[in-house]
């Protein structure tokens, strides 16, 4: 049997079901958290971290992201704060670096919602725009939506890239769903080949 | 034949009576030099698997756990959870089938710990294995080991076996009906695996990146199993543990640190190696004394404690006791227990981008903070040591250390801001100084320095002028050298080999004019 546990978010009680995230319970009682990796029905990622929410708990703060933090009896959380939304402001302008500042979707909104300045950091390492931030919507999407993905990710660190794999793009659905999901606005089009560099080229180093 | 002590030229007969070993409290090491580690009946004959047998034969697991939790044993692999509570946790976890797990994927630049006992003892590790699933209730176990060390994955898998043979792993331990098998792992070579939750993904055989872990992996980890993850140093403590009792474990160390460590003592000092010491040791003793102080009269500057991501320690905190809860107090961590001491000549910005670029190369890339802020944060240092610092780069890199500490993912990225905070809280001036005047005190940072032949001195020998590899240094016989500056490539190479030491680094300091055509060296003058 689940338990129910009651908690606190943003000086209001909240009653919720042991075990779910701090998102899923704040996005009922309408507390606005703002999220890049995360769709529902899919598994928590917790990798933009853009989601960090404030939580007290028997007397000490710290940071979680809210995505992935089960809830429990007790919790104090706070959704907005001025340590937070310079945290969110920070990631999004370190996430301009490899994205590049021409973006559309969920993350521009953001970075107006946040006043960020896109340039600050990106001014510093001159890289090329990829328009990713590699939060794997896309991927995971695909795997939930075809059961095996065409696309995924390959290199490690500042190489890392979402790459296709050409001999599986027979299963491609055309469901849209990439498309849908991507929180920058890099997938622009539908079809089998949603413009990813081929993983044949990125490992040979031609891409 | 004997050891002569190079300071005082003394000889001295016994190995307990030398100064490097005769501060330290070798309780995990002092059995590498004697046994064979292949054999194991070497390793029973030296009391060995008598714990496994007393905890079979007379304990039960709770009486165990209760035993090293009073032993106040915390991990070795550097975050310095209580190794007691971790096994209990792990043990009232729900689940049918429970893991205990070996790391030994040690990745830190100049830190050898895991590899020496592993190699060197692999049976202990094995025993304090056995006596950990037994308590926690666990059926399988996993030794991770890296593949770069080959012996260490030849000695543990002929250990298993070897346990195996004798009836100590699998079916039916010693009668006592406590079935257990471990298998061994060898682990790709990635940095970040070392990480609890990357490695148990590494585990599944899938790409080790660190995932959520706000359900611990004592409750949900690998295969979605109770996992217990241990260092190859925790393990190797338990056995002595049950047999000499958590009262004399508690005897050694401090109140909060029980015990000992093995620390990889490296850098700028005498004597170079691992040393293991009971906690609570001061900085100056493991430096001084053990260590053999700095090389070459050299003045001490700072020490990094923890691997990559532990903090630099200066000169004022040399009396601190080493111990989980004072090193973090100053900024820095116990880690894995790599220890690098720096002299006068290292620069402190120089060191801060050492390390941020080798976990730039070693982060997985997964979250936004540590992957783009590693980058930044590298970009920035970079500029700084290569003279293009700017006004406000300091606030820049405090702003993005202060969001990597509290969001990242994953403990490397948490703690991979350390080695700059602390240069920045402990040596700022000369962060100020490359950004300012574009120097660099330390005269370590190439773009900020050159070199110079001091006439005086010169003796125009033409060792330098034949060794340079650039063909940079000018003059000949009968004159005094002088580099030129175009070709120069900093090598230091001139410095090395000068007889005389005319050559010398400077920076900042408007560069002295060129010796005068012909000029002839001083002594020749003379004559």
């Amino acid at each position: 049997m689940v338990r129910t546990v009651v908690l606190n978010i943003d000086n209001k009680k909240v009653r919720a079901k042991e075990g779910t995230s701090i998102l899923d319970v704040a996005r009922k009682s309408s507390a606005d958290i703002p999220t890049l990796c995360h769709e529902n029905g899919l598994d928590p990622y917790g990798a933009c971290r853009i989601c960090s929410v404030e939580i007290e708990k028997k007397g000490r703060t710290k940071i979680v992201a809210a995505c992935c933090y089960p809830v429990e009896e007790g919790l104090k959380v706070r959704t907005k704060s001025p340590k937070i939304n310079k945290i969110r402001k920070t990631i999004i302008e370190l996430a301009a670096i490899s994205a590049g500042e021409g973006l559309s979707g969920e993350m521009r909104l953001l970075a107006s919602k946040y006043n960020a300045d896109l340039s600050r950091f990106r001014s510093r390492v001159p890289t090329e725009s990829t328009k990713c931030i590699l939060c794997g919507l896309c991927i995971r999407r695909c795997i939930e939506a075809n059961w095996d993905s065409i696309i995924g990710f390959s290199g490690r660190g500042v190489n890392k890239r979402v790459v296709l794999f050409p001999d599986r793009s027979g299963i491609c659905s055309i469901c849209n769903y990439c498309y849908d999901v991507c929180p920058t606005g890099r997938i622009s089009s539908i079809g089998p080949s949603p413009h990813f560099p081929n993983i044949d080229n990125v490992i040979a180093g031609r891409e | 034949m004997l050891y002569k002590e190079p300071s005082s030229g003394k000889i001295i007969p016994k190995l307990e009576n030398i100064t490097f070993y005769k501060y330290q409290l070798r309780l995990l090491l002092k059995e590498n030099a004697r046994i064979d580690p292949k054999s194991i009946e070497d390793y029973i004959s030296h009391g060995g698997y008598s714990a496994l047998a007393k905890v079979l034969s007379e304990m039960s697991p709770e009486f165990v756990i209760k035993e090293i939790k009073k032993a106040n044993l915390r991990g070795r692999g550097g975050g310095g959870f209580p190794t007691g509570v971790k096994w209990e946790t792990t043990k009232n976890a729900i689940g049918d089938s429970k893991c205990v797990i070996v790391n030994c994927d040690e990745g830190d630049p100049g830190a050898f710990m895991d590899r020496s006992l592993i190699e060197g003892n692999p049976h202990k590790v094995l025993e304090g294995l056995i006596i950990g699933a037994y308590a926690i209730g666990a059926d399988e176990g996993y030794v991770y080991v890296r593949e770069e060390y080959p012996l260490a994955v030849e000695n543990i898998s002929i250990a298993i076996t070897q346990a195996e043979e004798c009836g100590l792993l699998g079916e039916n331990i010693l009668s006592s009906g406590f079935n257990f098998r471990v298998r061994v792992h060898r682990g790709a070579g990635a940095f970040v695996s070392g990480e609890s939750s990357a490695l148990m993904m590494a585990l599944e055989g899938k790409v080790g990146e660190p995932r959520p872990k706000y359900v611990h992996t004592a409750v949900k980890g690998v295969w979605n199993k109770p996992s217990c993850l241990n260092n190859v140093e925790t393990w190797a403590n338990i056995p002595q543990i049950i047999l000499k009792g958590a009262k004399w474990f508690r005897s050694i160390g401090t109140k909060g640190s029980s015990g000992t460590k093995i620390f990889s003592l490296v850098g700028k000092i005498n004597n170079t190696g691992l040393v293991e010491v009971p906690m609570g040791i001061t900085l100056r003793d493991l430096i001084y004394k053990i260590g053999g102080g700095i090389r070459g009269e050299k003045h001490f500057k700072a020490v990094q404690i923890g691997g990559p991501s532990g903090g630099f320690i200066p000169e004022k905190y040399l009396d601190l006791q080493v111990d989980f809860d004072e090193l973090d107090k100053v900024g820095s961590m116990m880690g894995s227990g790599g220890m690098v001491v720096m002299d006068e000549d290292s620069c402190m910005v120089d060191a801060a981008r050492y390390f941020v670029d080798f976990l730039l190369e070693e982060s997985c890339g997964k979250c936004i903070p540590c992957r783009e802020g590693l980058r930044v944060l590298s970009k920035i240092l970079s500029d700084i040591c290569e003279g293009r610092g700017k006004d406000g780069d300091i606030k820049l890199i405090e702003d993005i250390a202060e969001t990597m500490g509290e969001v990242s993912l994953c403990a490397l990225g948490k703690t991979a801001v350390n080695p700059i905070l602390t240069s920045l809280r402990y040596f700022r001036s000369e962060w100020e100084k490359h950004i300012r005047d574009k120097s660099c005190p330390s005269k370590a940072c190439k773009d900020l320095i050159n070199y110079y032949i001091d006439p005086k001195k010169c003796q125009a020998c033409q060792l330098c002028l034949r060794e340079c590899p650039v063909g940079a240094i000018q003059g000949s016989k009968d004159q005094v050298h002088w580099i030129d500056l175009e070709k120069c490539i900093k090598c230091g190479i001139c410095q090395e080999i000068c007889n005389f030491g005319a050559i010398r680094k400077i920076s900042k300091e408007p560069i002295p004019k060129n010796p005068l055509k012909g000029m002839k060296p001083i002594w020749r003058m003379e004559n």
